[in-house]
């Protein structure tokens, strides 16, 4: 088994995941240049947070045309696991692979703290280890991480079960005051009608050994390992 | 025969969706004396200097995939401008 970290200029996250994935998980991470233009022998891809491209023009909008993303794209339709974290949820908003968008927190202030996160769908390879309704801790840093879509979207993402995280309380209620930063429905995170395509906001590579303060994140990438070995199986 | 052509590609957040940073410059703005400022929206301007006559219809496509997110913004395509 092998997993593709993606490096874009500006990539910063790159290295975190990488170690949650060797040295959280024994497993085998390459990183994979934004130059590349095949993704082929890797069974998933991981899109790292960071400021990919500057940040120029709006988050992710350039690396969404960047030569590897065009791989992951046909890899995404085809079924293979794509996670993108932060940046990288941003990024895949961009290519179309998920729906909405990232905009500016509403305090306009880039946020960097321990949020408290409800799992609402675990028929994701990414979740599938974890029962629905858990807590987790993970922290988000961002300056814009607002998720937003249009009435109709948000509603079909919600009926479709697409909504996999969101921002609650510490009795697990999506209230205003667990929003950190104006998202829509508090989602922190959704994924394709088929779930092989996740985007999160919060920082599980950030979050995945208790020396940095929490482990709750380890269960996502453990999550995806557990499916690809038993697809492998 | 040599000219240049100036197009200017105009984005702008939709008004359906949240400006904060429109917010903060409203509010500045009526800190500073106009108090009767609305809404204030903060947009950005793409020039866009051709060398010969630009394919209009091109860019068009190219502002839909690229320059503008159209989930959360619009464009217009300002006419050529004389350099």
């Amino acid at each position: 088994m092998k997993i593709a970290v993606v490096r874009f200029p500006g990539s910063n996250c790159d290295q975190d995941c990488w170690r949650a994935l060797t040295d959280g998980l024994g497993v085998r991470a390459e990183y994979l240049w934004h130059k590349e233009t095949s993704v082929a022998g890797y069974d998933a891809v991981i899109l790292p947070g960071g400021f990919s491209y500057g940040d120029y023009l709006r988050c992710g909008a350039i690396a969404a045309f960047s030569p590897v993303m065009q791989s992951v794209i046909k890899a995404a339709q085809t079924g293979m696991p794509v996670f993108g974290i932060c940046n990288g949820f941003q990024i895949l908003c961009e290519t179309g692979l998920l729906r909405g968008a990232l905009i500016r927190n509403r305090s306009l202030l880039f946020l960097c703290q321990p949020v408290s996160l409800k799992l609402e769908n675990n028929r994701t390879p990414f979740t599938r280890l974890s029962e629905e309704g858990t807590i987790l801790s993970m922290p988000i840093a961002h300056g814009e991480g607002a998720y937003y879509a249009d009435d109709q979207t948000l509603r079909e993402l919600e009926e479709g079960g697409q909504v996999v995280f969101r921002y609650v309380d510490q009795h697990g209620q999506p209230t205003p005051e667990a929003n950190p930063n104006g998202s829509r429905n508090n989602i922190a995170g959704i994924c394709n009608p088929s779930g092989n395509v996740l985007g999160i906001m919060p920082h599980p590579d950030r979050s995945w050994d208790r020396r940095l303060g929490s482990e709750d994140g380890l269960q996502l990438f453990r999550s995806l390992v557990d499916t690809l070995l038993s697809v492998a199986a | 025969m040599f000219f240049a052509v100036k197009l200017e590609v105009v984005v702008m957040p939709k008004r359906s969706v949240l400006d904060p940073q429109g917010v903060a410059v409203r509010n500045a703005v009526r800190e500073l004396g106009l108090a009767n400022v609305g809404t204030v929206r903060v947009g950005k301007i793409i020039e866009l200097e051709f060398t010969g006559e630009p394919d209009e219809a091109k860019l068009d496509e190219i502002c839909r995939d690229l320059l503008c997110n159209q989930v959360i913004e619009d464009y217009r395509i300002l006419g050529a401008v004389p350099k």
